[in-house]
Parts: C-alpha cells; structure tokens; sequence
C-alpha cells in the first residue's frame, strides 16, 4: 500500500466523462507559490507542469473530500459534486 | 418529477437526513430523501464510533437490528513518542448494560438508517445531486437537481447536506469554511480475523476498543484514530487542513508514518488493507455554527458544523438535529406555518440540548487550536512526557530528584519555557470551561 494508486484500486468508481473539477485560471497557478494543491490532495488529483505551465486535473481518481475547495489559496478552482451515482462508491466507509 | 409537492425534501441521507426523513415520515408527512451516492453510505466515512443515547431517541433498542461492529467497552489515549507510548485508558464492564457505543461502518450503517427511513414512508431517491435551491422571494420552496426534468417542490427543504454543504453556502448563512474550520481525515479499513483482534485487545466476543492517537503527526495539529471492528481495524489520522496546507507533505504519508510506529504497527501486523478513503470533519466548533433555519428550510449535522470535535462526536449531534429538525417541521406542518418563526422550535430545540451546551462548552477551543503553535501540543508535549516517562523509570544511577528535575524541564522546554507551560495550562483550561 504504497502509491496512491494502490490506494484508489481499494475504491471503485464510477467516472463521469465531464470533469467535476475546474482550474479557474492557469495563470493563477503559474503565479502560485506554493503550488499546494499537489501536496494535500488525498487523491494526487493535481500535479503541476513545469514545461508546459499548468497545472493537470485527473478528476478521475478524485474522492470528493472537498479540501482542494477550501485549501487553494488563490480560491481558483470551482468545485461541485461528480454527476448522480458518479465518483466513488465506498464499500466499508 | 415536475410539479410534485411535498411537505418536505430532506437534501443528504447521512445520520442528520435520515433522523430528520425518518421523523417526519412517521409523523405521516410526504418526505423526500435525496442522496446523490448510489445508496446511502456510498460517499460517506467516519471514524466509527455510533453512540447508543441519541439513537435510542429516534429509534428505540436499534442495536438490536442496527449493523454495529463492537460494543465499546474500552477507550484509551496514547501520547505517542518516536518509538514509544505513554498509555490512558478506562475499561468498564458498565459500558456493557445497555452498550455506551459501538463502533461501526458507515456503508452498512447509513444503508440501514435510510432504510428506516424508507419504511417509515419517506421516498429516497438515489444516484441524484441537489444542485440548487428554488426561492420564491425570500422563502425555499424546493430544489433544483441534476436529473432531467429534476425540480422537487415542497414546504420545507431540510439541508444535510454534509461539511461541504454547498447548499448552505448557496443560501448565503455561512462563507467558504476557513482551512483551520475543517480536518482532512484519511482511513484505512484493514481486514484482520477476528481471534487476532480478541487476542490483541484482550476482548471477549462482541467487546470493542478504541484508541485516539496524540503525536506523529509531523507538528500539524490533528488526531489519530485505530478501531477495532468485527473482522477489521479502522486507522485513521486528521489533520487541519491550515496545518497541512503550509506542510510538503502528503495525508497519506501521515498515516503511513502511523502504521509504521512500532506501538501501532504490532496491532496491524498481518493486516491487508481493503478501503482506502479521505473526508473532511468540520472542526470550527461554537463559532462556526450558521443561523439553523429561515422562511421553508432547515440545516442540520456536519453542514451547520454540529460537531464536539473534542470528543469525536458528530453522528450524534447529527442525528439529534435531525430529529428535532423534524419534529420542529411536523409542528410548523400542523400549523401551516414554514416561515422561519413557523421553524423556530427548531432552534428551540437545539438551544436546550447537549448539542448547544457541548458545543458552547467547548468554544474556546478553535481559538487555542488557531493561535498555540501545534507543533507544541501535537509534537513536542507528547514527545516530553514520553522522555520524562522513559527517563523516570529508566534506572540508571542518576538520582530520583534529578531524574524528575530533568522530565519538568523537558515540559517546560517543549512549550517554551514555564511562562508559556502556565500559559497553555490557563488558555487549555479555558477552552474546555468557555
Ligand atoms: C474520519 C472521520 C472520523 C469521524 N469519527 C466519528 C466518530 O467516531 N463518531 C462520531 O459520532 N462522528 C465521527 N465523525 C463525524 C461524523 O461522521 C459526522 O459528524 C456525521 O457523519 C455528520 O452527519 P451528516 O448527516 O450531517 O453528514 P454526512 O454524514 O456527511 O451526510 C451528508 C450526506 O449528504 C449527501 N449529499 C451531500 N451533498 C448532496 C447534494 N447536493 N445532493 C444530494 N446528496 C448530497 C452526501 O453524499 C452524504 O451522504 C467522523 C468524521 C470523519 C470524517
Ligand atoms: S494551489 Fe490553487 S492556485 Fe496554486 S497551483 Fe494549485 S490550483 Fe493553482
Ligand atoms: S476533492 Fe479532495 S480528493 Fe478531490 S481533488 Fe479535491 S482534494 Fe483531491
């Protein structure tokens, strides 16, 4: 149990094609120090990209705790839920 | 679903939602009960300690239908050193007649309250968001969801929505939460057969320990948590998200540093994890707590920030609200009155209660979390009294008198200096006595 990939296998989801969450701004991040939404997020969801300058979103493995809503400083990313029956299923919770 | 009314619409099938579906329905009113995981429990976690009193109140001798884990009949705190612990604990056969709390899951437990719910006469319907409030004026007259032709109309829309509760910030009662108002929680369930459980936490049959973890959470002000279930451990750790937001670190490296600790590690041992999973617990206390309703809605649980965060309670603030939610709803219904002052036994109700009480109790506490360094009572507190422990029973040929002039100087250094030790203890002793 060491990547969080093997964490998220333990998790069955059931992934929407339209992503749930959005970077409002890449500029934004491009001016962001702390760039700590790839540091907090339980899930890895975010990851920055320092040649192309952006930042990525696998909205796919998100298991919608809600702290990239509250913890990015910038407030620059517009969260909702995933789709009715979509995102994670937990099987003990 | 167009045009339809209800009485009320019930938004989150959580313990808060389902208390309040579950009142209102047995009262003979049209409930809804929205959930938008595919059943109730599917996107929800907890530590998992149920408490007996506040369930009792909503559903009489539920234990013996509820799917519970273990009855709770230890509980222990560790201060945690790098490789060492100074143990508390009381165990008690009178948590047995009738059982204080069990621990629990949420998948299973949610499933069986909404159930009640359902069979009461509520309509859950699943699979579906609420993503609006409809308002007439200054009144909530229904919700907007994410199903085609998915407006509900009704009296009164209880919002259980949960701690991030996008609806409560749609109605405009409280702000983003602040990153020190909310906890990011991470959860392993790690499958574990059942004699190793008894043998390890010297526990007969259907007995239950829980252990809260103080330490080893790199300074970031935050608790553990390690269960014992039927077959499984549950092992967690939270942490404020403003302390884990100014740390290069990932959540689940702090518990994987948990896991790792030779005290914990040894209950785990020949464990396979089978859930991995992360929530946030709101954690803002007295002061965060919204206006609870206005003209046609409610709020209740995790969304209005019910939670005793100091002594892990949540569900059954939870629950209560929710009742009285909907006991407050059917005498509004009787009344024909869903004005906000039609509501008002609502806030009667929680006013006169443990929730109110605890939680006001309790309100310092945020401050002293906010403004005391953590790395002090998270870090180097538990860190001292593990030296002075080790250091007073360790017999060496160093003098009893210096051993113990050696293990107050370590306190008093670890928080500064005996200045700030008074200090703490004085700001401690408030927030637990506002
Ligand atoms: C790690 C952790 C450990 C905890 N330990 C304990 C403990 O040991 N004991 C204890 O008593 N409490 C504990 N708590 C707190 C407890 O879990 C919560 O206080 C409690 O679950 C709150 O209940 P609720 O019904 O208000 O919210 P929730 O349980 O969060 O329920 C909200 C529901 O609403 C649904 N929902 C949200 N938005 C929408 C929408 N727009 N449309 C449709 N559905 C929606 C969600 O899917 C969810 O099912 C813990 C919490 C965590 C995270
Ligand atoms: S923390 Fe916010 S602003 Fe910074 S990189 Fe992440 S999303 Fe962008
Ligand atoms: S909601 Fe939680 S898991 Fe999802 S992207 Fe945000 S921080 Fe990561």
């Amino acid at each position: 149990m060491n990547s969080v990939a093997d964490r998220l296998y333990t998790i069955r989801f059931k992934v929407d094609e339209k992503s749930h969450l959005v970077i409002d701004d890449q500029q934004t991040c491009l001016a962001c120090k702390t760039k700590e939404c790839t540091h907090f997020c339980p899930a890895d969801v975010y990851d920055w990209h320092e040649d192309e300058k952006m930042t990525s979103v696998a909205f796919e493995n998100c298991i919608e705790c809600g702290t990239c809503r509250i913890g990015c400083p910038e407030h620059n990313i517009s969260w909702v839920y995933p789709k009715g029956g979509h995102g994670i299923t937990y099987k003990f919770g | 679903m167009a045009n339809e009314h209800f009485d009320a619409i019930v938004v989150g099938a959580g313990p808060a939602g389902s208390a309040a579906a579950y009142t209102m329905a047995k009262a003979g009113l049209s409930v809804v009960l929205m959930e938008r995981g595919e059943f109730a429990g599917a996107k929800n976690i907890f530590g998992g300690v149920i408490y007996r009193k506040q369930l009792e109140d909503i559903i009489p001798e539920f234990w013996k239908e509820a799917p519970l884990e273990r009855e709770v009949i230890e509980q222990r705190l560790w201060l945690l050193g790098e490789q060492s612990v100074v143990t508390f604990g009381h165990r008690n056969e009178a948590f047995k007649q009738p059982s204080n709390c069990w621990t629990g899951l949420r998948v299973k437990f949610d499933q069986w309250f909404a159930g009640k719910a359902e069979q009461a006469g509520a309509l859950a319907i699943y699979e579906t968001v609420a993503t609006e409030l409809i308002r007439e004026g200054d009144r909530v007259v229904g919700v907007r969801t994410d199903r085609e032709d998915g407006d509900l109309y009704a009296s009164v829309v209880v919002v259980a929505d949960g701690v991030n509760s996008l609806l409560g910030k749609a109605l405009g009662i409280h702000r983003e939460w602040a990153p020190d108002e909310v906890s990011l929680a991470v959860k392993e369930v790690i499958a574990l057969p059942k004699e190793k459980i008894l043998d390890r936490f010297n526990l007969e049959g259907n007995e239950g320990v829980t252990i809260e973890l103080v330490g080893q959470t790199h300074g970031m002000a935050g608790l553990g948590f390690l269960y014992t279930n039927q077959e499984s451990i549950s092992l967690g750790v939270g942490v404020m998200v403003s302390d884990l937001k100014k740390k290069n670190i990932k959540p689940y490296q702090v518990l994987e540093g948990l896991k790792a600790h030779p005290m914990v590690k040894r209950l785990l041992q020949g464990g396979e994890t089978k859930e991995y999973s992360g929530h946030l617990i709101p954690e803002g206390g007295y002061h965060s707590i919204p206006s609870l309703c206005g003209n046609g809605w409610v709020i209740c649980g995790d969304a209005a920030q019910l939670v005793n965060f100091v002594h892990r309670e949540g569900t059954n603030l939870a629950m209560t609200s929710g009742r009285f939610a909907g006991e407050a709803i059917v005498e509004a219904h009787q009344r024909g009155d869903y004005s906000k002052a039609g509501l008002a036994g609502y806030d009667r109700r929680i006013a006169a209660s443990f929730v109110h009480k605890d939680l006001k109790k309790y309100q310092g506490m945020h401050a002293l979390l906010r403004d005391v360094d953590p790395t002090i009572m998270f870090d180097k507190l538990p860190y001292a009294v593990n030296e002075a422990a080790y250091q007073m029973l360790l017999v060496d040929g160093v003098s009893k008198a210096e051993k113990q002039r050696m293990a107050l100087r370590g306190i008093k250094n670890a928080t500064g200096g005996s200045m700030n030790l008074l200090k703490l203890g004085y700001k401690g002793w408030r927030a637990i006595n506002g």
